[in-house]
């Protein structure tokens, strides 16, 4: 197992080496750099940061304390199914803060976190843009309107029956 | 810079014109029928996807020839997904909350059998005899779509679409003036920006203007962070043309080659579509190199904003393109005089810019004479939160809160009081009743303690804790608090903890004087507009509803039933039915046991107040309620196991 996670790694980090020599050395391309590596990687890592730094010749704390700043950034790789609940005016007003609190039981963890077997993880989100269905949940860039701690459930055992599945068959597919 | 020659601007774009109006009879000639489906994200979370996909599969299957046309937004979100089918020898007719099935239907029943089946219809887009049009409602008639125009109307990723409604006109009409004319007209016209402070349009271009620096720089600052505002989103995504004509419109004014597009990247679908509209200006030479044959050249970029508040703020927006973290800076100097990169900056609001093009239109005379004298023009809002027609509204400035609210809007729904409503977002306040004759416009507004701001509005009924209201807005500017200043940083984080401990019932006496020091404190020593406004929330509702603080601290109780440490969920059990199992399976944590006689209790101690069981709990029992303080609750034992 080590030794796919290094050869991973090592695929992400050359990766990451091809997307930087696409932008200006200028200190105005440090968010779109960083943004970049985002969408393709999911999570900006400790050594994409060092990366970046040197790249742009700043110092690796301060390429930290810019991504660290604004929201968007997140430094650890998320679960399988993004969960982003969100926490906008009008979700709030109508109980948006239960369903939060609901997929953390359920789920046996905080918001920011990720599943110990990274199938899941759960974010807060200012407005998503559709306060008229609140309260709105996000999953994998569906939006669920209208949410109830019971669909919550209702969701999150809907994941878990499809996983089994997918695992039956990958099983029955094995054996054939 | 030489005068254009109007002549040749005019044979250019006569030409333009010319082409998209036969791209427009391709589509709309006088036999073809089309299906407008309302595409930009409210209708896509609604399910626009499935619908098209579901018109396309029945259209195909039914062998009908129909053009479908994806457009943005309308604005009325509580009926998405919305979609217009015009058919040759009926009017154009909007249906609401279309879903497959009911896609299927239209396909089959009006298209092919000519029924337009009129349960489904919201109206019919035209003046007509047959079915009653959208217009004779308040929530279409009452509104003045000035920016919001073409919405939903067109489709945003085809320029052509736009020239065909008339777009790029006023830029044509711009080009042939002398930017000094161009900017006496914006000053004449009065406008002010629609970011939320409101300060007049034409005053800063005069100074950006005036600079000797050669290099210019205009940004539209779509950095949309309210948690309940989306309409800078919706034009982007609906007519993101407009945008790009009145940027053309204000470089051309200002002297400036380049500019940016600062979007947030929370916004994907805006981001794109703008993007797209970037791309086909500069196809056809309506931005680029040699704008319609002048000398006139506009550079466009997109920069996506990653997601922080305060970077709506002009010189924290500022920072951030420049690779910083986004802190406000001192002013002066203004952006206006040393800006991005330290060039002369102009920054306007998507709403400002999308305003111009009307402007040049039809002259500022005519734009005078919408709004009121101080604030002309018309204000967008997103009404949101318990109202029966939430979704985007844009009125002429001047209409009370009353008439938007309960004649516009529909009102409370489900029978239930009008308590407040949150004008500004976190920057803005909350209002009661007696504010509701308070005319909308920039000075009103904050006369009253609250403020335009980005346009949010949540109206709240009688089941709305005010107090919850302040915390969550505290929460978020506190969170969104970039850390420069002390009181800022500091003084946030204090208002936070105090309010927490009010609404858990830890109150204590004080606390309201402290709030309302503190709060003051914050707004004397902070920098940008996020700290000097941050209190307002909180400052509003202990002016106008200090008896619900009182409740909280001194009886421990919270009148509206909504801060969940105060309340407590029991079963009455003169009303639960014997052997009913409903809430039982509705309750997360397993709170909910039976007793002896086999109706149903709550365990306290596992109860985390969530409210399913009383959802759940059939209508002819109605016995789950809610109380507060919880004590009142009467105790009912868990039977031991046997």
């Amino acid at each position: 197992m080590q030794h796919t996670a290094e050869i991973e790694e090592e695929a992400t980090l050359t990766d990451i080496a091809s997307i930087l020599t696409t932008f200006e050395k200028g200190r105005g391309s440090l968010i779109p750099i960083l943004q970049m590596i985002q969408e393709k990687h999911k999570y900006l890592s400790a050594l994409a940061l060092q990366m970046v730094a040197k790249h742009l010749k700043m110092s690796a704390c301060e390429v930290y304390g810019v991504a660290t700043f604004y929201n968007q950034f997140r430094f650890y790789p998320p679960g399988k199914h993004q969960i982003k609940v969100c926490l906008g005016t009008a979700c709030h007003v109508r109980g948006g803060d239960i369903i939060l609190e609901n997929f953390e039981r359920k789920l046996e963890i905080n918001v920011g976190e990720t599943t110990p077997d990274r199938e899941f993880s759960i974010d807060r989100v200012a407005c998503v843009g559709c306060c008229a269905l609140a309260p709105v949940s996000i999953i994998d860039d569906t939006v669920y309107g209208h949410m109830a701690p019971s669909k919550v459930e209702g969701l999150i055992l809907g994941f878990e029956i499809e996983k089994e599945r997918e695992k039956r068959e990958k099983k029955k597919s094995e054996s054939e | 810079m030489n005068q254009n020659s109007k002549v040749k601007l005019n044979e250019i774009f006569t030409s333009i014109k010319a082409e998209a109006e036969t791209r427009l009879k391709d589509i709309s000639g006088d036999n073809s029928q089309n299906i407008f489906i309302g595409m930009a994200t409210c209708g896509r979370a609604s399910g626009a996807v499935e619908v098209k996909a579901t018109f396309e599969e029945a259209l195909i299957e039914r062998k009908i020839n129909a053009h479908i046309i994806p457009v943005g937004c309308l604005g009325h979100c509580y009926g998405e997904p919305l979609v217009i089918i015009d058919k040759p020898g009926f009017p154009p007719i909007l249906y609401q909350n279309v879903t497959p099935g009911k896609a299927r239907l239209l396909v089959k029943a009006y298209l092919e059998e000519g029924d337009p089946v009129f349960e489904h219809v919201l109206g019919a887009m035209e003046e007509n005899d047959m079915i009653p049009a959208v217009m004779e409602f308040p929530r279409f008639n009452q509104e003045k779509r000035v920016v919001m125009a073409n919405c939903g109307l067109i489709n945003p990723e085809d320029i052509y679409q736009y020239i065909a409604k008339g777009g790029y006109s006023a830029l044509v009409k711009a080009l042939a003036l002398e930017p000094e004319k161009i900017i006496n007209e914006i000053q004449e016209s009065g406008l002010r920006g629609r970011g939320g402070a409101g300060f007049l349009t034409g005053m800063k271009w005069q100074v950006v203007q005036d600079s000797e620096e050669k290099d210019k720089i205009v940004i539209c600052n779509a950095d949309e962070g309210d948690p309940g505002a989306y309409m800078d989103r919706t034009i982007l995504e609906s007519n993101p043309h407009q945008v790009i004509e009145g940027m053309a419109i204000t470089a051309y004014a200002v002297g400036a080659n380049r500019a940016i597009v600062y979007v947030r990247a929370e916004y994907p679908l805006a981001v794109e579509m703008i993007k797209k509209a970037i791309g086909q200006a500069k196809e056809i030479k309506l931005s680029g190199e040699g704008i319609l044959g002048t000398n006139f050249n506009l550079d466009i970029a997109v920069f996506q904003g990653s997601g922080a508040f305060v970077c709506g703020e002009e010189t924290a927006l500022i920072q951030s393109i420049q690779g910083k973290r986004g802190m406000p800076q001192l002013r002066p100097p203004y952006p206006a005089q040393r800006g991005l990169w330290g060039k002369p900056t102009v920054i306007n609001n998507v709403k400002t810019l999308a305003s111009l093009p009307p402007i040049f239109e039809n002259g500022a005379k005519w734009f005078r004479g919408i709004g009121t004298d101080k604030s002309p023009g018309t204000a967008i809002f997103s009404v949101v939160g318990n109202i029966v027609h939430a979704g985007l509204v844009e009125i002429p400035m001047g209409v009370t809160l009353r008439a938007l609210i309960f004649d516009i809007c529909g009102g409370i729904p489900n029978g239930k009081k009008f308590k407040a409503v949150q004008i500004g977002g976190p920057s803005g306040g909350c209002l009661p009743d007696d504010f509701l004759d308070t005319p909308i416009d920039f000075d009103s507004l904050n006369q009253a303690g609250a403020m335009m701001g980005s346009g949010g509005m949540v109206v709240m009924d009688e089941d709305a804790c005010m107090i919850d209201v302040a915390r969550y807005f505290l929460d978020f500017t506190q969170k969104e608090s970039c850390g420069k200043c002390t009181f800022c940083r500091i003084g946030t984080k204090h208002l936070l903890d105090i309010l927490d401990r009010i609404t858990k019932g830890e109150g204590r006496e004080g606390d309201i004087e402290l709030l309302e020091d503190l709060s003051m404190d914050i707004k004397n020593g902070s920098l940008c507009g996020l700290g000097k406004t941050a209190p307002n929330p909180v400052l509003t509702t202990v002016k106008y509803f200090r008896d619900e603080y009182e409740a909280h601290i001194r009886e421990k109780r919270c009148p509206a039933m909504m801060c969940r440490t105060l309340t407590a969920y029991f079963i009455d059990l003169d009303k639960c039915a014997r052997g009913c199992d409903a809430c039982v399976g509705s309750c997360p944590t397993e709170a909910i046991f039976t007793t002896k006689n086999r109706k149903k209790g709550i365990d306290q101690t596992l109860c985390v107040k969530c409210g399913e069981c009383m959802v759940s709990c059939p209508p002819e029992y109605d016995a789950v309620r809610k109380v507060s303080p919880p004590e009142l609750a009467p105790k009912i034992e868990r039977p031991k196991e046997e």
